[in-house]
């Protein structure tokens, strides 16, 4: 009885190794590599074997960077925080598409599958002016901080927080409002936008708080004063194509940048 | 806050487009209105007449320079984001997979525009140009016992090159993917969307992509092939 369990469990180990053998990709990478934010980057390869499919794509960084560092080289800088798709540091630009291929899903989210074995694979920063190199694949996005500072924000008074029921909100109105507040701030939009707009990034923090009673107070200056922040920090002019919503990990509408829009003229002509 | 600032900012910008695309629209419509008379085959009585009525109406003669301002606008507002655009982005990526999130036109909307600009330089000095100031070599014509300048006449001398022939079409095939993207565009840059209109819009917008380029294009071909006489 005992011996019929072990080797099941081992016949289960040898499918495994087997499976693995046989699904492993060897990878070539194409990495972009700058010192700091001043230094002149470049392009730098490195191959990658027994990569796992069921990996993530930052898992398999991972094992790059394992590998560098047992070779005494530097290794690939890279934002990430949760590695579950909800934090919005991971920024990686893959084979021409922020956060790689597929839909609605952060560079963490994508998995080795979606990979062939002898795949070749360009990663890339985050490129826009607003959105300097920090290193290698890190870049700052603090332009997302202060645009929220300038008005992604309601004023309350601190203390118990009211019942709720007291404001009453119609269900789609807070279905619409929710999601625009979806939004992660992970700046796939101003990647993948061919002006570097960060259109779809600023009207979804806009239209979440302009669709509910509390944002209404500072509405006008909120419309506004975010604009201009936006407009200071350098992103470019939003021409309608649409990509941002496409590669949004967060899957947020353009129809927010016509809310914004709206709200703009509005609140300037007004 | 002032006109000036609005209209220096991204969003006013936009704005400015696409008030300038929908007046642009609007013209196009009067234009491929009139023009389309020729197809009454009446041996252009009808169109010389409309013609002149477009030519001397002060109203009409007006609006003439609005739409010229409103071209230059549309063109000086493109060049000036173009520019703001490129300087957001001064390092370029070296693999781009823009098919993969945005239909190409949409993409290319300066270049078709550029295009247009060309043909309508092109159009200008066919007939504009004739009929405002050198004088048309096709001259004068009698209708019921009035002098009309002779467009049709015009139409037919310029349209039976087949090199003039194929330049308009192909402006016409840069006009009707600039409108596919640029009619609910303009909407979009001002804010207008609706959950029960838009989709309307969209609808209006593709048809008239499609209608309006055509119409234009049917005229030279017509005349070239003797369809209308």
């Amino acid at each position: 009885m005992l011996s019929g369990a072990i080797s099941n469990r081992l016949g289960v180990l040898v499918l495994l190794i087997i499976s693995y053998i046989l699904n492993s990709m060897n990878l070539t990478l194409k990495i972009w590599r700058q010192q700091n934010r001043t230094a002149k980057g470049g392009f730098k390869t490195y191959k990658v074997s027994d990569v796992s499919p069921d990996m993530s794509f930052l898992e398999m960084i991972d094992v790059l960077n394992d590998k560098l560092i047992r070779e005494g080289e530097d290794p690939v800088a890279f934002d990430h925080d949760c590695r579950e798709g909800i934090c919005g540091m991971c920024s990686m630009y893959i084979n021409g598409r922020p956060h790689g291929p597929g839909k609605g899903i952060t560079t963490c989210q994508l998995h080795m599958r979606s990979f062939q074995d002898g795949d070749h694979i360009t990663i890339e920063p985050w490129r826009a002016a607003p959105f300097p190199v920090i290193k290698d694949l890190a870049v700052d996005r603090s332009a997302f901080d202060r645009i929220m500072q300038a008005g992604g924000f309601i004023s309350v008074n601190t203390g118990n927080a009211q019942e709720a029921n007291n404001i009453l909100i119609p269900k789609e109105e807070a279905d619409h409002a929710f999601s625009a507040a979806a939004c992660i701030g992970c700046g796939a939009c101003v990647a993948v936008c061919k002006n570097a707009s960060a259109m779809l990034f600023v009207s979804a923090k806009v239209s979440q708080l302009a669709q509910l009673p509390q944002g209404q107070v500072e509405a006008k200056e909120r419309v506004l004063q975010m604009v201009a922040q936006m407009d200071a920090e350098g992103f470019g002019s939003c021409s309608n194509t649409y990509a941002c919503e496409a590669e949004c990990p967060k899957l947020i509408s353009c129809d927010n940048i016509a809310r914004m829009n709206r709200e703009y003229l509005k609140s300037s002509l007004t | 806050m002032s006109l000036k600032k609005i209209f220096n900012s991204s969003t006013g910008r936009k704005a400015a487009m696409g008030l300038t695309g929908l007046f642009l629209i609007s013209f196009l419509v009067v234009h491929c209105a009139v023009n389309a008379l020729i197809f009454l085959n009446d041996g252009g009585d009808t169109f010389n007449r409309g013609a002149h009525f477009m030519s001397s109406n002060p109203v009409i003669r007006t609006l003439e320079i609005v739409l010229f301002l409103g071209v230059i606008w549309h063109i000086v507002q493109a060049l000036v984001i173009t520019r703001t655009n490129q300087k957001a982005r001064p390092v370029a990526y070296a693999v781009v997979n823009a098919n993969a999130s945005s239909k190409w036109y949409s993409r290319w909307m300066g270049l078709l525009g550029t295009l247009i600009l060309m043909f309508l330089i092109i159009h200008l000095k066919h007939f504009w140009i004739g009929s405002r100031f050198t004088g048309l070599q096709s001259g004068m014509i009698l209708i019921d016992g009035r002098e009309y300048e002779n467009m049709f006449g015009e139409l037919k001398l310029v349209f039976s090159k087949g090199i003039v022939v194929i330049i308009y079409c192909l402006a016409m095939v840069s006009l009707a993917y600039h409108l596919l993207q640029g009619f609910q565009s303009s909407f979009h840059s001002l804010g207008l969307k609706h959950k029960k209109y838009t989709p309307v819009v969209e609808t209006a917008g593709v048809w008239f992509s499609i209608l309006v380029p055509l119409i234009f294009a049917l005229m030279p071909v017509s005349i070239y092939f003797g369809w209308i006489s």
